[in-house]
């Protein structure tokens, strides 16, 4: 068919993926089902064997499920998980043939052309295949076709192979739900009484066409080889690690720091290759008597490049001890964030990337969330019209806008005695006798009331700008809803 | 009064200097101001006061402003020689609490003078360093003449000086301008 090679496809289904990674994890005994928080009621998600033969059936409340069979046995759904286990199982198909896709979210496609003869045949792979995956723990019903279409159909409808270049021999008795398409159309054609792929084929086609549009006709081509349809590998995410073995322990710091360097080359290659940058790096020191070190480290911005990352290094190894000797070193890039190629100019400064070099290296001592800068925020409340985030992952921004003058420092509100809507006269704050010379306000401000904030629950506030004889000027407030006077900062 | 504040004033660079007193914050605002883009504050995460960012707005951008929030002093010290040294920021603050020894208050000066980048301490009464190459003591003066826009009248007092003379001036900082501003006293 293809440069003369017999084009075959294996599609692998997995009935009950969700519920066979869960027992894998933990066996149970009796009917169990995961279940899935759907529309605000727990949903049965997946089943075990014996829990559909008890009469449970997907989409089925997980209460009315309990009154089916009062012994079943439940654990919520991870479907990120089943994802993420769905790609180890791709990976693991790659032994079988190099060309693995994902068949929805619950298969696999394999393109086994020209790959079958190294397993000794077809039905020898087929069943190494059922074998491996079912000592596995997994269910799997396993179709194979000369195409994707028709694979995923032998799959899902009567388990079998169709023989290379007749197709319709074998898929001509499924029913049509075996060509992959939609409910309406299902319906539709279960009332014009095409039941089977074979009464499907033998219509004529332009009717087809005018009533359902191309999507039916498409369909049933593909999986009759009649229209190719592609596979599409999935690529293995790129790996960040290297390591170097060395044949004599090393303990010297510099000789350390020289094997790191090594490996941050190769690794800075990588990210390189893959214009990607390291946010956060795991050095693993392993020493002669098996035990690992570890050295993090933490960057302000992405990086690639060795001469910048290796200094930071420094602080971290200072602390490890190397014991009889380190004979393995591993570099990790634990966390990678996308760094495209930049233009290099003449009028960018390198300013920045020393204040960033300076934080990552600060923050090896104190933790990079510790270094912190300020970012506006749109609130007329005085503690919240700033916010403070992590200088390494945020921008500084802007404008910084007083309308009216605030203080210089804020602290936790600070009650004084006093009484009446005007500020008082004299008063006592910090041990401080402080008599009043002038005061200007009141500047009124309102609690939000959609942020519940305990500290304004006390409701409006009357700010004043309190000049006292003894020279500190002071933001003082008065709470009119529930009479009190308090120090909220002082100004410059 | 005494000798003029501006050949003491903008803080001579690539030393670590002390200020204490109520106006400190004040104080160490308007050097920010004056020497130029970049200030690393260095404090202490219990503590309770900030820095209001609001209102350090008429005196720099607080964009540039970097907060390390270190766990114990010496941490804080370890950062600010780090960064002095490093010489990205040409000014570092550091909340103190407790008196610096001699040791550290000279490895400041050492590091001050390696980055070229000035260094400033906030301490409170009776804590002074030996190393400390000028003290200074702000506090806020109630000014008669009222001007409701105005920023707080302050007296500062250089109480050490290891190169030049001490004095006391009176100032205030000009918002509009974006400048110290010196006044006489009233009623002299």
């Amino acid at each position: 068919m293809f440069d003369g090679i017999q084009r075959r496809v294996v599609s692998a289904w997995f009935p009950r993926l969700a519920s066979d990674r869960m027992l894998r994890a933990q066996p149970l005994a009796g009917p169990c089902a995961v279940t899935l928080r759907q529309n605000n009621a727990n949903r049965i998600h997946c089943l075990n064997a014996a829990a559909e033969r008890q009469g449970l059936q997907r989409g089925m409340s997980l209460s009315e499920a309990r009154i089916f069979c009062p012994d079943l046995q439940s654990r919520a759904a991870d479907p990120q998980g089943d994802q993420q286990f769905l790609q180890v199982l791709r990976r693991w198909a790659t032994r079988y043939c190099p060309w693995v896709g994902l068949e929805g979210d619950d298969g696999l496609v394999l393109d086994i052309s020209g790959a079958a003869h190294l397993f000794g045949g077809e039905a020898l792979m087929l069943a190494d295949m059922r074998q491996r995956l079912t000592r596995a723990g997994f269910a799997v019903r396993i179709g194979l076709g000369d195409t994707r279409g028709a694979a995923w159909a032998l799959a899902r409808f009567g388990e079998g192979v169709a023989a290379p270049g007749q197709p319709l021999e074998t898929l001509g008795p499924l029913p049509v739900a075996a060509l992959r398409l939609d409910d309406k159309t299902l319906t539709a054609l279960q009332r014009l009484g095409l039941r089977r792929i074979s009464d499907l084929a033998a219509a004529a086609r332009a009717p087809l066409t005018r009533r359902f549009g191309p999507g039916l006709l498409m369909r049933l081509d593909q999986a009759l080889g009649r229209q190719p349809e592609q596979i599409t590998p999935l690529a293995d995410p790129p790996h960040y690690g290297v390591r170097i073995t060395l044949p004599e322990p090393i303990g010297l710091q510099g000789d350390v720091m020289a094997a790191a360097a090594r490996l941050l080359d190769q690794l800075c290659g990588k990210l390189k290759a893959q214009e990607a940058g390291a946010r956060s790096l795991c050095l693993t020191l392993r020493r002669v008597d098996q035990e690992p070190q570890e050295v993090e480290l933490r960057l302000a911005r992405p990086l690639r490049d060795p001469q910048r990352i290796l200094p930071l290094f420094e602080t971290g190894l200072r602390e490890v001890g190397a014991g009889f000797g380190i004979d393995q070193v591993r570099l990790e890039a634990t966390r990678v964030e996308p760094l495209p190629v930049r233009q290099i100019s003449h009028v960018s400064s390198d300013g920045k990337d020393r204040l960033d070099d300076l934080i990552s290296r600060l923050g090896t001592r104190i933790g990079i969330d510790n270094i912190q800068r300020f970012l506006p925020a749109d609130s007329h409340i005085p503690e919240r019209s700033f916010l403070i985030a992590p200088a390494a992952y945020c921008e500084p921004a802007g404008p910084w806008v007083a309308l009216r003058p605030r203080p210089l420092r804020l602290f936790p509100p600070e009650p004084i005695a006093a009484a009446g809507a005007r500020p008082p006269g004299q008063f006592r704050w910090r041990r401080m006798s402080l008599t009043t010379a002038r005061a200007t306000g009141p500047e009124r401000i309102a609690p939000e009331w959609w942020l519940d904030d305990d500290n304004w629950r006390s409701g409006l506030r009357d700010y004043w700008q309190v000049e006292t004889r003894q020279g500190r000027r002071l933001w003082l407030y008065y709470t009119p809803q529930d009479p009190g006077w308090f120090v909220q900062g002082e100004f410059a | 009064m005494s000798a003029d504040l501006f050949s003491s004033f903008p803080l001579r660079k690539a030393r670590v200097h002390e200020v204490l007193g109520p106006a400190a914050v004040s104080f160490a605002a308007v050097t920010a101001a004056q020497a130029g883009a970049g200030l690393l504050w260095v404090r202490e995460g219990w503590r309770g006061e900030m820095p209001n960012p609001v209102g350090l707005s008429p005196y720099f951008d607080p964009s540039t402003l970097l907060v390390a929030q270190v766990k114990t002093q010496a941490d804080g010290l370890a950062v600010m020689e780090e960064a002095l040294r490093d010489g990205a920021l040409p000014l570092v603050v550091i909340e103190l609490g407790q008196p610096l020894g001699l040791t550290p208050g000279r490895r400041l000066q050492l590091a001050a003078q390696a980055g070229q980048s000035t260094g400033l301490c906030l301490i409170s009464d009776g804590m002074g360093s030996n190393a400390a190459e000028t003290r200074w003591q702000c506090a806020p003066v109630f000014d008669p003449v009222f001007d409701p826009g105005d920023s707080t009248l302050q007296r500062w007092d250089l109480i050490k000086n290891k190169s030049g003379t001490l004095g006391a001036w009176h100032v205030r900082w000009d918002t509009a301008s974006r400048r110290l501003r010196m006044v006489s006293p009233a009623g002299k």
